[in-house]
């Protein structure tokens, strides 16, 4: 008898437990969940490239305004640009600028307002190898088409001489997804190698001859460092940030440049004064013998009408703070900040979001 | 007199209706409704789901047609698509998956039905049984961290010195591949297999393993060649639901799989399955095409599922006659 | 005779132990995959994970309180779209259906079961995000509505079978109608069980990630009403376990750990609440 009752009991406090449990759920959803009644909700989507800076800024921002809340989401440029056009975002993000089929294709006009500017690097992870290595266009290339598959290759060996490199196999790593990162990857390799033009060509996705997809910057960095042997490219805060070695690329002058700050901003002035009207320029291979060739502006894409005016607002005060507060962040994050004929210009263009 | 047959007539019309709104009033023909509404809903939402996917895919149809699912090529820019890589590395990491859970799982389900006194045996597939609880994102989390690694150091290297002859086993080892998809995949469908032979071999009446060691056999003898070739159906369809529950298998394949297109000899290799192509490329695919060729391949992977599935059925079905399986 | 006796003997020992290893090794893989995660886990699990924010890519500190909310509203959703055509439908089935028709519907459940996770986020995506234009937790409690609903239906039907027709009968005997005895007799016999189905189902879309994806998406604050994307503790598991951060692999275990307990517990719960008496239903 004693035994039934116990056992009653506890059927009956797990009931309990189970029917609170959903109940608690129904509260927690109202309850805690309650921002300033005067928020507004902004939610963007696109390029992993600017995610660690993009991150600090709208971080930044909502402490600076706490009704504001701009929710961005890493998803790749590729993601940034259809979910813009698709209308299920408020502004997208990425380091390719839209195709004249993808501007067609929105329903408004479409602003490309450059953010930062960042360097796309060749980054490795070799067991016994510390140095920094060198990285011909041809060799990048003929790594990512499949035609170099070990890391002593002679070609390797010569860029390197004096290091010793394993015979292991090269692991690339690519972008599974759609990615501005990968676009200014191909662009540059389409620049430097005829063979990967007509072979696979630029865009954000490709159909890539040979290696791993990572997801997002954060995917690919993250294979990178769990795979010896394995080269692929991220932009240069993912590298830094997780010790990542990652190599200097010939440029066009003929020099190897390691991915810095100057080197970025070099590769940007040689455009800054004839930067076009919309702002969609390609950085890669630039001429000089101070550029670093894989570099790139990465953009934000914000529609020219905007129906929600408080929306409107939030956005266009967000783009006046970034143009000036905000650039300050970029190089300790290791971006480079916008040359100042390009902030000028996108101040003028601010005004053309209606 | 001659107003009697209509009298009779609206007498029994009257009864009719009478008749309806007591029933109606006692709530019966309201249940009714109701609940054959919430079926007809569920109806319903299957056909909209089942109509959104195939109008929402008619351009690469139109395009390809059925040599969609020959293609071997995936190049967005050129908007070329094929299925055949997707299709190919679906079927052979679930394929995988089964070789390595079914030995296990049947082995397993003959030890907790046979020999295991039953105290121990319900509580061992109770814990097994939590095991198909756990969610697919966490068995991702651990594939990535503890299983690639442990492929990538001791597992492929042996078996690249041990059996590296055949082309299984040849090529780069990076963890990341098909061979973890599938030992991530067969971890995963355990507990099915597991639980549902359990059931069927319990089912087995207790007259065949007595007739059986009445003439002589041992234990193992008996159950091996009696016992489980009786409960054989209901364990062929714990494969067949095993194996679909597989084939749809998202987050934990596309976090070891190696995400690239690929057919490849080498379990090494990395590849890449329908449903992790989908979860990759499906917020970004800018072009309808690219955006209908995904929905596209969520059609033949909700095929390939209706086929198991169906089989599983036609199984259980066709032996059900003979009393073998419940 | 002695020879071949023997082998047979050892044949016996050696396979059953065979049997036995595999079976210890099944139930191995639940206590490594809990020892793992309460190991990795624990260690990052504390009160600001619990309470706060997420924070900054490379800042350290910062918690997931908005996917553990934003997890429960989805449930909650999710159990509001599916359970009450789910637990109708299965009364349907189990009761009041006719043969034809049950034919369909219970052949239709089984295909909505079968369709993949990932499928069944298309489907919200297409239905709920596009035409209202944005990602919300509306369309991520859809999906996951949805696909609670077969096994809904299917433990339904299964437990209201176990109730013996005696009762049915007893009730009709005393003159209750249909219904009434449907209502207030067999369904409560089987109460119990139908409630386990729900939370086991519960428990199962819980986990969920693909689904969440395009529909819910995510949300680095708090996710006000139901029609702002969410963040949830699956896809937080998912995009910081993929990323190459320390500290965001961390809070991955924490919330695997979270998601994982949750899981179980509600598991746990559930069976023994229905144990012994009845089979849990296969979900």
């Amino acid at each position: 008898m004693k035994n039934d009752l116990v056992l009653i009991v506890c059927r009956k406090l797990l009931l309990a437990f189970l029917t609170l449990g959903l109940v608690g759920m129904g509260l927690a959803s109202h309850s805690l969940a309650a921002p300033p009644p005067e928020s507004i909700l902004i939610n963007g989507a696109g390029a992993s490239f600017p995610y660690p800076i993009y991150s600090k800024w709208f971080s930044d921002y909502n402490k600076l305004h706490p009704d504001i809340q701009i929710n961005y989401q890493s998803i790749g440029s590729g993601g940034g640009i259809k979910q813009l056009l698709a209308g299920t975002v408020d502004f997208g993000a990425s380091d390719a600028p839209m195709t004249d089929e993808q501007l067609r294709q929105a329903k408004t006009r479409v602003l490309h307002f450059p953010t930062v500017l960042g360097a796309v690097v060749p980054t490795y992870n070799i067991s016994g190898v510390s140095q920094e290595l060198n990285f011909t266009p041809e060799i990048l290339a003929d790594v990512f088409l499949g035609k170099i598959t070990k890391w002593n290759d002679p070609a390797l060996a010569q860029a390197n001489k004096g290091v010793k490199l394993p015979a292991e196999d090269i692991v690339v790593v690519h972008r599974s997804d759609g990615s501005g990162t990968s676009f200014v990857w191909t662009d540059y390799l389409s620049k430097v190698s005829s063979e990967w033009q007509t072979r696979v060509g630029k865009g954000t996705s490709v159909s890539w001859p040979v290696g791993l997809g990572g997801k997002g910057n954060e995917g690919v960095a993250g294979l990178v460092k769990q795979t010896p042997g394995a080269l692929g490219y991220v932009e240069l805060i993912y590298a830094v940030q997780n010790q990542l070695g990652y190599g200097r690329v010939r440029n066009s002058g003929g020099v190897f440049v390691k991915a810095e700050l100057a080197g970025v901003t070099a590769a940007a002035a040689s455009v800054a004064r004839q930067m076009p009207e919309d702002f969609r320029v390609s950085i890669t291979n630039p001429p000089g013998k101070a550029a670093y060739p894989i570099s790139s502006f990465t953009y934000l894409l914000i529609p020219t009408r905007i129906d929600d005016p408080a929306k409107k607002k939030a956005l266009t005060d967000f783009l006046h703070w970034m143009l000036a507060d905000g650039q300050n962040t970029a190089e300790p994050l290791s971006y480079a900040r916008l040359p100042k004929e390009v902030v000028a210009k996108e101040l003028k263009s601010i005004s053309r979001i209606d | 007199m001659a107003s009697l047959p209509i009298t009779v007539e609206r007498a029994g019309l009257q009864r009719r209706a009478l008749n309806f709104l007591c029933r109606l009033r006692g709530g019966d023909e309201v249940a009714h409704l109701i609940t054959l509404l919430a079926a007809a809903s569920i109806l319903l939402v299957t056909l909209l789901l089942v109509y959104e996917l195939y109008g929402n895919s008619s351009l690469p149809r139109q395009k390809f047609g059925w040599a969609f699912l020959a293609g071997r090529t995936w190049d967005p820019v050129k908007e070329n698509f094929g299925a055949l890589p997707f299709i190919y590395g679906t079927v052979v990491s679930s394929a995988l998956g089964l070789l390595i859970a079914v030995p296990l799982g049947v082995g397993a389900a003959i030890f907790l039905a046979e020999l295991a006194p039953p105290r121990i045996s319900n509580a061992l597939t109770f814990v097994i049984e939590l095991l198909a609880a756990v969610p697919s994102v966490i068995y991702g989390l651990l594939g990535i961290f503890v299983l690639v690694p442990l492929l990538r150091t001791v597992v492929q290297p042996f078996l690249k010195t041990t059996l590296g002859f055949l082309p299984l086993f040849q090529g780069p080892m990076f963890g990341v591949g098909m061979l973890a998809g599938g030992v991530v995949l067969a971890i995963m469908i355990i507990p099915f297999i597991i639980s549902i032979s359990r059931e069927v071999l319990l089912a087995v009446p207790v007259e065949q393993r007595e007739a059986a060691l009445a003439v002589g056999a041992t234990r193992w003898e008996a159950t091996w060649r009696v016992v489980v070739p009786f409960a054989r159906a209901g364990i062929l369809a714990s494969v067949f639901l095993a194996l679909a529950r597989a084939l749809g298998e998202t987050m934990a394949v596309t976090m070891v799989i190696g995400n690239d297109p690929r057919i490849s000899a080498s379990l090494f290799a990395p590849g890449y399955s329908i449903a992790a192509v989908i979860a990759n490329e499906f917020a970004e695919a800018t072009s309808d095409m690219h955006l209908q060729v995904l929905i596209e391949l969520g059609l033949v992977l909700f095929f390939l599922t209706i086929v198991i599935n169906g089989l599983a059925r036609l199984v259980i079905l066709s032996t059900t006659g003979r009393g073998t399986a419940h | 005779m002695g020879a071949r006796e023997t082998w047979r003997k050892f044949v016996n020992v050696f396979m059953f132990s065979l049997t036995g290893l595999c079976a210890f090794t099944a139930v191995g893989f639940l206590f490594f995959i809990l020892g793992y995660l309460l190991w990795n886990g624990g260690r990052a699990l504390n009160w600001a994970f619990l309470t706060h924010l997420p924070t900054p890519v490379g800042e350290a500190g910062g918690g997931m309180a908005n996917a553990i909310v934003g997890s429960a509203k989805l449930l909650l959703l999710a159990s509001l779209v599916g359970i009450p055509p789910g637990f109708l439908g299965g009364v349907y089935l189990g009761e009041f259906g006719g043969k034809t028709f049950s034919f369909l519907v219970r052949y239709t459940t089984d295909l909505l079961n079968g369709v993949p996770s990932i499928v069944v986020g298309i489907f919200a995506y297409t239905i709920v995000v596009l035409p209202l234009r944005h990602f919300s937790t509306l369309a991520g409690g859809l999906a996951l509505g949805v696909m609670m609903i077969p096994i809904a239906v299917r433990s339904t039907e299964e437990s209201l079978r176990t109730v013996p027709q005696t009762l049915r009968e007893g009730a009709l005997a005393l003159g209750a109608s249909k219904w009434k005895t449907v209502a207030t007799v067999v369904v409560p016999a089987a109460g119990r069980g139908i409630v386990t189905g729900f939370v086991l189902d519960l428990a199962r879309v819980a986990g969920e990630t693909a689904p969440l994806l395009f529909t819910a998406f995510s949300n680095r604050f708090w996710s006000p009403g139901w029609n702002q994307p969410t963040a949830s503790l699956p896809v937080m598991v998912f995009t910081y376990a993929i990323s190459p951060y320390e500290d965001w692999h961390r809070q991955a275990w924490a919330a695997g750990l979270v998601l994982l307990l949750l899981v179980l517990v509600t598991n746990i719960a559930a069976r023994l609440l229905v144990s012994g008496r009845m089979s849990v239903p296969q979900v």
